[in-house]
Formats: structure tokens, sequence, C-alpha cells
């Protein structure tokens, strides 16, 4: 057995010099999958948030501990409260734009493995009754080859319940904000689920966090058919 | 995506009427041969489409169904793209074999664990259960238009030296065998190339230029038309808009040849010794596939490895120099100048001694000049210091977003001193320059990658000298190596009558 396989960067290919450590060689952590130059570009969200959907607060765009685009939800009757807080991990930066974009349309799930330690780490002390993706349509599902969304939730070691069904529309990062706020319900209940929603406390996962509208729709779908609360969780915001 | 296997052929799951056994392609063995039916009226736009392709399903705009129909009567093949052998994997697009370039998914087109690639990841991704589509039916007509037509317009002269070559690039085509073109900097290769291009085209070949370098791609693509202007002119690399068309001639990256099977009569690589080709066993895998059985390989290169040069000295490969410049004057021959520990001074703000009157020479004669440094992070060290010399002077790397920009100003003689990592040791021509290279011992200045450095210099029939100094803390082997290939060249020009004395 090599002790020092996986000595080139899962990100940018590139020599990876190991940090040699205890630690390093007992549990062999994700971390080290990753070169420091590539680990060092990710900005880790910090500092004081937005109370639903984790934006980092600053200057004014904001009033109190919520952001502007929050309160615009909140003050919808159709939406106030339809999503109890969403959590994120990493700002939704230049570098991490690159790594999902080639992790989701070119189709590189091993780049998923970059993120599944912290995504443990954080799910580990969040309580949910079950954890959903973002369901693809059916058609895009096939021409990606896998959901990003559950290849999170599976990856870092959770199961996955699928509650969600969604119609094939066009693609959503093509649409502006207002489109896709005021975009027609593409989630259904998925008829095939057998879990029961009733007083259950759902954490749905999707790989961004953009407007917050996916989430919410898939949210209210929940709600309506009896869910609790939903929370969502994103690797970006 | 799964294949059922019924009466010796695969159809696609996608197809299938009713439920039946199915495999990802790489677990059918063997694959039906179908035989050619000619009596089959195909798709003419099918057949431009994929002749000389290796295309993923999902490359090609026509229905599935009309996919399959030309299958079935023998037009295309589905070939395997990613195949096992014991516990190794191997693309068989892209030729990657090596483990660490494979990882697997949970794939909803197969519902297995699909292995897939991620060497050319970026050209769509090839797994286990993923098909290569390649057309096998007869192959586009000529254009009625382009038949027995003079194709070559070209009224230049080529020198006696590039007679030579241009002579060995024909006869080479008509034998259908390899050739290395090993021509100086400034010997002009590209015109050697015409008349051994319209050879093959005359054969009725089809014709590839490839290169590792999108820029030489951009640069050779309207030299080519001009000469070539009755036919149609491919150029490909990534993102560019002939990536469909089927043409006799094609310019294109190795990248892009990942694309193409079996596609071409003659092949011929430019800048055999450049990067990533060099290094990128791939891109090479890709040449090689896009050549026809019994094909011609014609190398270029003014650099190539010692394994080459080894190989041509035993003479066990095919090769023909150009050992002197179209203007007849003798290669600027690098000096060496020992400048002691350059890096330390640099940390301390100060340049070597004798590299600072180098400099300062230029700047009294108004001289433009290249200066090589070994890495971005000592350029940017080396910048303000000389900048205390003299304003004009700017620093170039790959990254650099204003890199065209700054080029263009040196050609434009708004910059004295371009100062520049390796990016800049080959494709630009600066007229009059002379050339310097702080740090010559470090291992990224190769034995190939200083004699491109020296053959900036000394370019044009106006300016046919310069000056190039290599300033070094301790000689290495390469630049040994690389003042001798020099040396041997002019050597060599002389004896043939093909340098003034």
């Amino acid at each position: 057995m090599k002790i020092f396989s996986d000595e080139y960067c899962l990100i940018c290919h590139g020599i990876r010099t190991p940090v040699i450590s205890w630690t390093g060689l007992l549990l062999r952590t994700e971390e080290q999958l990753v070169c420091e130059e590539c680990q060092n570009k990710f900005k880790i969200l910090s500092g004081e948030r937005c109370g639903i959907c984790s934006r980092v607060l600053e200057g004014e765009y904001r009033d109190e501990k919520l952001c502007y685009d929050c309160i615009r939800w909140e003050q919808d009757s159709t939406w106030s409260g339809t999503l109890t807080q969403n959590k994120s991990l990493y700002e939704y930066n230049d570098f991490l734009k690159e790594v999902i974009a080639k992790f989701k349309y070119r189709g590189d799930y091993a780049l998923v493995r970059a993120f599944t330690s912290r995504i443990k780490e954080e799910l580990t002390f969040m309580s949910f009754d079950a954890l959903t993706p973002i369901p693809l349509s059916q058609e895009r599902l096939y021409e990606r080859g896998f959901n990003q969304a559950e290849a999170l939730i599976t990856e870092a070691g959770f199961r996955p319940t699928h509650l969600l069904t969604r119609i094939h529309t066009e693609k959503q990062s093509k649409k502006s904000r207002s489109d896709r706020i005021h975009l027609p319900q593409v989630f259904q209940l998925d008829g095939e689920s057998e879990f029961c929603l009733e007083e259950k406390t759902i954490l749905i996962v999707d790989d961004i966090y953009t407007t917050g509208s996916t989430l919410r729709h898939a949210a209210k779908v929940l709600l309506e058919h009896g869910a609790k609360s939903v929370s969502s969780f994103t690797l970006a915001r | 995506m799964r294949f059922a296997v019924e009466n010796n052929q695969i159809i696609p799951s996608l197809l299938l009427e009713t439920s039946q056994e199915t495999k990802p392609i790489s677990q059918i063995d063997p694959l039906p041969h179908i035989p050619l039916q000619p009596s089959f009226s195909f798709n003419h736009e099918l057949q431009r489409y994929l002749s000389g392709k290796q295309l993923l399903l999902e490359e090609i705009p026509f229905p599935l169904k009309q996919i399959q129909e030309h299958y079935q009567n023998g037009f295309l093949v589905y070939r395997k793209a990613l195949i096992q052998n014991g516990r190794q994997y191997e693309c068989l697009r892209c030729g990657t074999n090596d483990p660490r370039w494979f990882s697997a998914f949970p794939c909803a087109r197969c519902g297995e664990n699909c292995v897939y690639c991620r060497q050319c990841l970026m050209m769509g991704r090839v797994s286990s259960c993923t098909a290569l589509i390649s057309w096998v039916g007869p192959l586009p007509e000529i254009e009625e238009s382009e038949k027995d037509q003079e194709l070559l317009q070209w009224i230049g002269t080529l020198s006696a030296g590039q007679q030579h070559a241009s002579n060995s690039v024909v006869h080479a085509i008509r034998r259908r065998t390899e050739l290395l073109v090993w021509a100086v900097c400034g010997a002009g290769k590209t015109e050697v190339l015409f008349k051994g291009i319209e050879q093959s085209l005359d054969q009725g070949g089809r014709v590839c230029i490839a290169t590792p370098r999108t820029d030489v791609v951009l640069e050779l693509t309207p030299r080519i038309k001009a000469v070539f202007p009755d036919i149609e002119v491919a150029s490909l690399y990534g993102g560019s808009e002939d990536r469909h068309k089927y043409s006799r001639l094609t310019i294109t990256t190795t990248h892009q040849l990942l694309r193409c099977y079996q596609a071409f009569d003659t092949v011929i690589v430019d800048e055999v010794d450049a990067f990533p080709y060099s290094v990128d066993s791939s891109l090479q895998y890709a040449v090689q596939q896009a050549r026809k059985p019994g094909s011609t390989m014609i190398y270029l290169t003014a650099t190539p490895s010692s394994t080459w040069q080894r190989e041509c000295r035993q003479g066990k490969r095919e090769f023909v120099t150009i050992p002197a410049r179209y203007h007849r004057k003798p290669l600027p021959v690098p000096k060496f100048v020992w400048c002691g520990n350059w890096g330390k001074k640099l940390a301390n703000k100060a340049l070597p001694d004798h590299f600072v009157q180098w400099v300062k020479r230029r700047i009294e004669k108004n001289k433009q000049a290249l200066i090589f440094a070994p890495k971005i992070a000592s350029m940017e060290l080396i910048l303000p210091l000389l900048r205390t010399y003299h304003p004009k002077v700017e620093a170039v790397h790959a990254e650099d977003p204003l890199r065209k920009e700054k080029v263009n100003s040196m050609r434009n003689k708004e910059i004295l001193i371009l100062l520049t990592t390796t990016i800049l040791e080959r494709g630009v021509t600066f007229p009059n320059i002379d050339v310097a290279v702080l740090g010559a011992e470090d291992t990224i200045f190769t034995e190939s990658a200083l004699v491109q450095i020296a053959g900036r210099a000394g370019r044009s029939a106006q300016f046919p000298k310069g000056d190039v100094s290599f300033f070094h803390y301790g000689k290495t082997e390469a630049m040994v190596l690389a003042q001798k290939q020099i040396v041997s060249m002019n050597k060599e020009g002389y004896k043939k009558g093909l340098l003034d004395e």
C-alpha cells in the first residue's frame, strides 16, 4: 500500500506536496485531496449573516438581522415562513463557480470529494427527519448522468430521501431574478415516495443558493403536504 | 447508455420497445460487425458530419433512430470509449491509462457505478457506458469545382535549403512515410509544406496541419487559405466555428484531434516539441488516432528532443534539415555570462553588475530587448529595478490579461525592454532585438527552450544580427547543448553553401 497515494490535487491536477502529520496518516481526511493553493481559494462564509439565507450582511443591504432579499420574501404572504433557514458553506466566488460548473455541467463527479468532509461535519450538527435533494427532471438527469445535490448527500455518508420530482423546463441559470421568483411551480410530491411528511422537519440540499427561489418552491410543496418545517443546506451562497 | 444485443447487432436501450437484457457497451464482447449495405440510401449531411470523427451521441444533432439505421446498414459504428484490461482502465478517446485519471459515479444512464476519464473530460465525459460513434461508409466526394484544379497559388520562391526540404516532404507524401523536418528558427518552414500539401490533395487525400498552440492555428490559417484559395480550409480550436466542417485541408490544435478518427492521409505536426504536446501523451495519442492507416506523417520543429536527435544521428529516423535562415546569415550564437548568485542579489533589491551593463548598453543604443526570467516571482522583482534605468520596461507572463496588448506595444516599439517568462520563447517575431536570459541555469530553460529563445534574435533580413546572452549562476548541460546545436547548424549551413560568408 502506498501511504501517500493521491499525490495530485483533485482540482488542479498539480502535484501536491503531502503535509505529513499523524492525523493525516491515520485518518486520511479529504482535505488532503486538494492542494493548499486550491483549498485557499475557497472562502468559508463567516461574520455576521442573514438570519434566514446566511448571506454575509454588509453595508446597506440589510435591515437588522435580515438581508433585503429575505425581507422581500417574508413580506410576501405567499412565501412568508416557507424556508425556516438556509445554511451554506462557501462564498460563491469565481473559483467555486468554476469548480461547481465542472462538477455538474462537465460531470466531473469526483470533485464532490473536495467538499464531503465539511458537509459531513455540518450535517452532523443539524437536526432533521429527512434529507432531500433538489431533483432534476428525468431529461436533465439523463443528460448529466447524476444529480449533483444527491451526490453532495450520499458522498458525505448520508442517505437521501426522494420526496420531490421536477417538471422539465428551460435551465434555471438562464433566467433573471424576477423570472425565477414568478415561476410556476416546477416541483411535485414524488408519487413513489412512502415517506410520511406529517410533522416532519425536512432539510433540502442543493449546490447553490442564488435567489432562494428554487428552494422556496420546493419547500412550499413539502409544507403543503404536511411537513412541519423546511430548511435548506447548500454548498455555495 | 445500455444496449441490447439482438440479431447480431446492438440496439440502444432508448430505442427498445420491449424490456430485454441490456448491458453497458463496454461489457458487450465482441461487438458485432455489420457489413456495408451499399443499397442503403444514406444521409449525406450525416456523412459529412461524421466522416473522420469519433463523437459522443450528444455531440451528433441527428435523431437516434436515424443514427441507428445507419449503424444497421453498416455506415457507422459504435465503439467502446472506455475499457477495462484486468484491473486497469483505458480511455480509447485519449489513450489515458494512468489510474489517477479515472473515477466512478452512480450513472443515471446505465444505472451502474460507471468509470469515467477525467483526462479528456472537457471534451464531453467518456465513461464505461459511452459509445464513440464513427462513420465507416463511403467518404464524401470531392466537389466537381475543386477537381483537376491547380490548387496551389503561390508565387514566392524557396531558398536552396527550403527547396531541398520541400522535395523531401513531397517524396515522403508520395511514399506515405514519416519525416522530420528540422528547420532552424526563422528558416521559413511553412513554405516548405506547400508543395507537399498540394501533392497529397492531388492524390485525393485529406490533409491536416496540427499544432499544440491555438495562436499558431490562428496565424497559419490565413496564410494557408491565401495559397490554397479554391478549397475550403477548416480551422479548429476550442470554440471555433468550423468544428463540424468537412474539408480537405484542416488546420487544428492537437487537442481538437481527440474528436478525429482515421481521418487524414497526411498529418503534419508543427512544433512537435512544444508544450503541452511534448509532455501530454493523450495529445500524441490523438494525433495517431487521427491518421488513416498507411498515412504520411510530417513533423516540423526547430528543436527536436534529445531522443529524436539521437535517432536522427543513428539513422533510425528519416529527417531533413534546413540549417540556415532564408536570409542567408548565421544564427546568433549565445554567449554565457556568469553572474553569481543573482537570486540572492535580487532578494536584496539589486541586479548583477554584468547584467546591468548589458541592459545599459541596449538603452544607450536604444535597441529593443527581450529578457527571459525563470519565474513570475523573480520577474516581479526584476521589473521595478529595471525601471530605475528606463521607463519603457514591461513584463508579461502566461496569465497576464494584457499579454496581447503588451506584445503589440513591443512590436510598435512603444516598449524598449520586455521582460517575459518562457511563454514568448517561440512564435513571436520582433524584427530587431537583442535577447538575454537571467538565470539561464534554471531547469525550466531546457535545451530546446534556449535554442528557441536564441532564435528570437536576428530574424529579419534587414537586421540579421542580434546579441544573445545567457546570464547564469553555473553552466548547465542544457545551455551547452543549446549552444552546440546552434553552432553545428551554422557549420552545416556554411558547408552546404546556404550561408553567405
